[in-house]
């Protein structure tokens, strides 16, 4: 009806960029369909179970990832205790606390700072510093702490946020009753916060899966078996850095799209875990 | 009886003994606590300083050594004859970037507009559902997506001896990119207030034309915002590209086999040896990127400030 009235230069236009928009949107939908459908083509026939409970044996010549998945699991659990008491105290400190604005701004300019340095620097300087300087060994200590700087900012602004939310009558109805500031905190104001702090932790924990650049030279390349206390200090690859070694320094692509798959499945089971929470702390 | 309490309770709060005994109670801990969480929000800013001398520190001795204009500008980097010029990374790490805006930005900004004004609110979430996974596949997947799809194809469209070019990488960074353009200017697009396309649309504007002509230029720098995050993300990128660009550290053109900024650290740090000029360069490499991105910063702070004034 609209469109009869326009002159044929208009009309072309209005009909152009309808189409480029719908091209765009379903190429962006394509992109993602073609990347995870070849992962999974090539990946799913060689994810075994030998590849995933077993550790790679030259004598048998064979490949296996479980200390791949473990060193995972290690830096997951290691950054996460450190980041998470540290990234919320600091949340509560800027929304809570903090008196001086010019103290806040200078907090906030930080953490900004830190979510715009590429990974590959803080590898950089957790190297130097946890190796060099500190004088650990490469391992998942050093990887674990590296990451716990990467992923701070993550935590500070969720949690901020979620803060944020929190009503301010409940903070005084709770202050009116004779609370004082932190147990008002603790009972009133972390409680409703809760939700946010968690969808905070997910998305900081599918940044540790996915990171590979910041754990290179802090955490190191080893394929071997360890436990976490012996993992600390020696060289322990996660799911990434071995997916890398095994796809360009071995050639073994297979493991690579394996690995690759396991991955993905990861991301897949992080993303649906936050959006549902998401969804519950917008109810 | 009971307004009487009240009242005592309000008065006391003032002058009164009974709150004053609780404050004092409960004052050791307050202050601790207080002490604790400040602490706290001081370890993003004491990271962001030793980060930054640690990097100034590691990384001005070999520019010393070598001399600042030959390290900038020397064309050669041999770390057997100890050539040590990073004039060719740098281009390349500034034309991948580039490169990656010019595809990334149509497609991505298009994708924005097509999700905010366009599509169905239940296409709408498909789409959304597949930028975010997009964003959350970790880099070293794209990566190997890339070595195994598009490499060969290139190669063989070509008829390169490798693939492994900057063309490569520039198609793996656009496709990188391309979340946070989306969401960012996705989120800058629906914050137009409606006003202004209802009196477009008054005027008898097609709504391709009001979006177009009216939502996209009031949207512009949260539009802005996002292609600087994007050229962030595609200059700080690593692991991708070690897998597509070939890492040799060529003058850059398409296609050719290049080293980036990024790559040139991850690639040579596993054996430049401990205590040599090569090591000591590539902590001057490093410090190269981390000033690019301190100006990318500092000029997205003054977007961010300016669309607050505005």
């Amino acid at each position: 009806m609209e469109n009869r009235t326009l002159s044929p230069s208009r009309r072309l236009y209005d009909r152009g960029l309808r189409t480029l928009l719908y091209v765009c949107g379903f190429l962006t939908c394509a992109l993602l369909v073609l990347i995870i459908g070849y992962i999974f083509y090539r990946g799913v026939p060689y994810v075994t179970a030998e590849l995933l409970t077993t550790q790679t044996s030259y004598i048998n010549d064979t490949i296996g990832i479980l200390p791949n998945i473990l060193n995972t699991i290690y830096l997951v659990v290691l950054a996460m205790v450190i980041v998470l008491p540290l990234g919320v105290g600091a949340a509560i400190y800027l929304t809570e606390y903090a008196t001086n604005r010019k103290l806040v701004s200078i907090i906030e300019f930080a953490t900004e700072t830190l979510t715009g340095i590429p990974s590959i620097i803080f590898g950089l300087v957790g190297m130097l510093f946890f190796i060099q300087l500190v004088g650990w060994k490469t391992g998942v200590l050093a990887g674990g702490l590296t990451l716990v700087v990467m992923i701070l900012p993550t935590i500070v602004r969720t949690t901020q946020e979620s803060l944020k939310t929190v009503p301010d009558s409940y903070r005084e109805g709770s202050l009116a009753l004779g609370a004082g500031k932190w147990h008002m905190i603790r009972t009133v104001v972390l409680p409703n916060a809760i939700d946010g702090i968690v969808t905070g932790c997910i998305l900081a924990v599918g940044r540790i899966v996915g990171e590979s650049a910041a754990l290179l030279y802090t955490a190191g390349f080893g394929l071997v078996l360890n436990d976490f206390f012996t993992s600390l200090e020696s060289s322990s690859a996660s799911l990434t850095v071995a997916l890398y070694v095994y796809a360009s320094e071995r050639g073994e692509t297979n493991v690579a799209f394996a690995i690759a798959t396991i991955l993905m499945v990861l991301t897949l089971i992080i993303n649906l875990s936050a959006s549902l929470v998401g969804r519950k702390l917008k109810k | 009886m009971e307004y009487e309490t009240v009242g005592a309770a309000v008065d006391g709060s003032a002058v009164g003994q009974p709150q004053y005994k609780v404050k004092s109670k409960r004052k050791p801990l307050e202050v601790f606590m207080n002490t604790l969480f400040f602490l706290c929000g001081m370890v993003a800013v004491a990271c962001v300083l030793v980060i930054s001398v640690y990097l100034v520190i590691s990384g001005l001795p070999a520019i010393l050594e070598i001399g600042p204009i030959n390290f900038l500008f020397g064309t050669r980097w041999y770390a057997s004859t100890e050539d040590f010029g990073i004039f060719a990374i740098i281009l390349t790490s500034i034309s991948g970037t580039a490169g990656a805006i010019i595809i990334g930005v149509p497609i991505g900004l298009m994708t924005a507009i097509f999700l905010a004004k366009v599509a169905n609110p239940k296409l709408a979430k498909v789409i959304h559902t597949a930028v975010e996974l997009l964003a959350g596949i970790p880099s070293v997947v794209y990566g190997l997506v890339g070595m195994i799809l598009l490499v060969p194809a290139i190669r063989v469209a070509f008829n390169l001896p490798s693939g492994a070019t900057l063309l490569a990488a520039i198609i793996v960074l656009s496709i990188m990119i391309l979340p946070s353009i989306i969401s960012v200017s996705e989120t800058a697009l629906r914050a137009v207030p409606r006003e202004y396309e209802e009196a477009s649309l008054a005027l008898g504007a097609t709504h391709i034309e009001t979006v177009f002509r009216v939502t996209v230029p009031a949207a512009r720098s949260g539009i802005a915002t996002a292609i600087v995050l994007g050229i962030g993300r595609a200059i700080g990128e690593a692991m991708a590209i070690i897998m597509v660009a070939g890492n040799v550290a060529n003058m850059p053109g398409l296609l050719t086999s290049v080293r980036f900024l990024t790559t040139a650290i991850a690639s040579e740090m596993s054996y430049a040896s401990v205590g040599s000029l090569h090591r000591d360069a590539l902590f001057s490499i490093g410090l190269v990127l981390f000033l690019f991105i301190m100006m990318i910063n500092v000029f997205l702070n003054v977007f961010i400030k300016n669309k607050k004034e505005a």
